[in-house]
């Protein structure tokens, strides 16, 4: 199917900045459902509040626009009530790891099957680009004028820190490895954690003297390398990008249902 | 009175001002829209050493609250501002705050709750916080939010209160205005609003429990306690606003008019609403129909009194909402000011328009039209105005 079919073209033109990185991951996720072909109907998307979470108003797919950091919660409550359907919760970085952030590591404990999408631009973009869980120290925003004085999260390490059974990491710039590493999620049966950093120019890039979109997937470009690469070595700086981690542990809703079976059995 | 130098500011920005005038010890908020402009301006003022204030970046507005209940157990002055989602989180904490006594002040700007997501303007966040035991003030522009929040620990803190104290300010209606206002001296300010002496408070060479479990032998005291602070608290906000008219010369009322003299028919608004309605009220009067406005500044304690000698010689009274009370029959004011009428020998038809929800701008063409139709109205009604359906 060509992509105009899996969008609610009623809703365009979209709001997202000219350059915001959250299209592209849209894209990618719309270019991996039709690669593995599952049903539009067989598919929820369940969303959060913020930039990220206007998605959910555009993608044509079962979609839930929820309130800030309850993507995942609601998303658990789908996907118990009805595990057959693949559940995806595309989040910003408040949704994930701020006033949502234990949703996300108990989910990742859990191990249920859904794809959390972290749609990671180290800014809160749509309140007007304060610092958030994923700005890193020393880098610019709103609220810190002088730098950012807080550490951010490493996505990664904290989603298998939790226990998520897939863990990756990509960004805009990778394109295609996005849609790979996407699909490799989203058929995955567990918790997937997929770190995607995605370019805000309009506030992380103008506070940060990243002067356009552009600049910003340069940026990805030279200081992302493939796991193992032994330029980390040389410079510890660079962000490692592809699968960290793809383990098969007991799904949280085949577990639930084999203690339905064991409870009925014993009455 | 001293002439001020009027300057023009947006409305959210100005709050901030205020708050960094009143000495704060704590702030902590949470960006939210529409109120994200007031948390940005007041950082700058920490900053920039322009206020002396802990400014506690939280994870959530659960926190924000928790953090200004906490640092006003310890004595602390302690301001957070939300709306919304935010403040519906926040719900939880709320009637801990009052029933600690804790004299917080928090803006809101108000905005819908969802589904579906609305980051517009409405009453609807407010609403659910009635019954939290906070005192609750609705302001109509730039200037109010100005004077209202510079008052606002004046009132929290008066021994005879203790509680705290919300200021509406609608979302991006008032938010994002620029409008011209006047600031009092920090001198003035200082004078107006002495360090707060609280008290009781959390200290180590005093111990003592604050919110502890309460059988049922203590619990209904501590809520009567509450109850009979907040239906008090009136005769003190309206010495302060008293004494504020005196030093600055801007009147404040729990309920005030505009043109009610001898008006068959009253509007009934609150918030930003009521000086569009002031305009659709001359329009009114222009056209010969008998109509006049009542504001209702004071939501919580409800000005029962007051609004009976403002509405006495009315025949009919149009309450505008601009919020739903789902299930009830009426919007939240409307069912209020209907309770005021019980057991009174006469009392006015009401009718109650539910209008202006999600952003929906009222214009003073649609105050006219409600005007109109309320002039005629027999009964009570109940409509939603403008919406299809
Ligand atoms: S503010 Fe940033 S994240 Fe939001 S749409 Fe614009 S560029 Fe994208």
């Amino acid at each position: 199917m060509p992509v105009r079919d899996y969008i609610r073209e009623r809703f365009f033109p979209h709001i997202w900045c000219p350059g915001c990185g959250h299209g592209t991951v849209m894209g990618s996720m719309i270019r991996a459902i039709e690669n593995l072909g599952i049903k539009k109907s067989d598919i929820v998307v369940v969303s959060g509040i913020g930039c990220s979470s206007r998605i959910c108003g555009y993608l044509d797919f079962h979609t839930l626009h929820t309130i800030h950091g309850r993507a995942l919660a609601f998303a658990t409550g789908v996907k118990l009530s009805r595990p057959e359907l693949t559940l995806i919760a595309p989040m910003g970085d408040g949704d994930a790891f701020a006033i949502g952030g234990n949703h996300l590591i108990h989910a990742a404990r859990r191990n249920i099957d859904i794809t959390a999408i972290i749609m990671n631009n180290s800014i809160y973009g749509m309140t007007g680009g304060q610092y958030s869980p994923l700005t890193g120290y020393g880098d610019f925003a709103t609220t810190a004028p002088y730098g950012n004085i807080d550490r951010s999260f490493d996505v990664v390490k904290l989603a298998m820190g939790a226990g998520a059974s897939f863990v990756a990491r990509t960004t805009t710039y990778h394109v295609r490895s996005m849609i790979k590493i996407l699909e490799k999620a989203i058929t995955h049966k567990g918790f997937s954690v997929v770190d995607i950093l995605s370019q805000c120019p309009t506030y992380f890039g103008r506070k940060n003297k990243l002067e356009s979109a552009v600049d910003m997937l340069k940026y990805y470009k030279t200081h992302t390398i493939p796991i193992g690469s032994k330029e980390k070595e040389k410079n510890p700086d660079l962000i490692e990008r592809g699968i960290f981690v793809q383990e098969k542990y007991p799904e949280y809703c085949a577990e639930y249902d084999k203690i339905i079976e064991k409870a009925s059995k014993e009455r | 009175m001293a002439k001020r130098k009027r300057i023009g500011m947006e409305v959210a920005l100005a709050a901030a001002e205020a708050v960094g005038m009143c000495n704060v010890d704590v702030a902590a908020v949470y960006p939210i829209t529409p109120q994200s402009h007031i948390a940005e301006h007041l950082s700058e003022l920490v900053a920039d050493g322009k206020t002396d204030t802990e400014y506690v970046t939280v994870e959530s507005e659960h926190t924000s609250m928790s953090v200004c209940i906490g640092a006003s157990a310890t004595g602390a002055r302690a301001y957070t501002a939300t709306c919304s989602q935010g403040l519906m989180l926040m719900h939880e904490l709320l009637p801990i705050a009052s029933a600690m006594r804790c004299p917080i002040v928090m803006s809101v700007a108000n905005r819908p709750v969802n589904a579906p997501l609305n980051i517009l303007s409405d009453h609807s966040d407010i609403m659910p916080q009635r019954d939290s035991g906070w005192i609750v003030i609705f302001s109509e522009n730039g200037q109010e939010v100005v004077d209202l929040t510079l008052m606002a620990y004046r009132i929290a803190e008066d021994k005879d209160i203790m509680l705290p104290v919300i200021i509406g300010i609608d979302g991006f209606i008032l938010t994002h205005m620029v409008e011209p206002m006047e600031f009092p001296d920090q001198k003035e300010i200082d004078k107006f609003l002495p360090p707060y002496k609280p008290y009781a408070t959390l200290h180590p060479d005093k111990p003592l429990t604050m919110g502890a479990f309460a059988m049922p032998d203590f619990f209904p005291q501590m809520m009567k306690a509450k109850d009979m602070a907040l239906l008090n608290s009136k005769k003190t906000i309206v010495k302060v606003w008293d004494e504020w008219e005196r030093k600055f010369g801007r009147r404040y009322r729990p309920v005030e008019t505009y043109r009610t003299e001898g008006a068959e028919t009253i509007l009934v608004t609150m918030g930003s609403m009521s000086e569009t309605a002031e305009l659709g009220v001359d329009e009114l009067r222009d056209k010969g129909v008998s109509v006049g406005l009542v504001k209702i500044r004071l939501w919580r304690p409800f000005p029962s009194d007051e609004l009976k000698v403002a509405v006495k010689d009315a025949r009919v009274l149009a309450v505008m909402d601009r919020a739903v009370s789902p299930g009830t029959g009426g919007g939240p004011v409307f069912t209020d000011i209907k309770a005021v009428f019980y057991g009174e020998d006469s009392r006015p038809i009401i009718v109650n328009y539910v209008m202006g929800l999600g952003g929906v701008d009222v214009t003073v063409g649609d105050f006219v039209k409600m005007g109109e139709k309320a002039a005629k109205a027999k009964k009570e009604e109940y409509e939603f105005y403008g919406v299809m359906g």
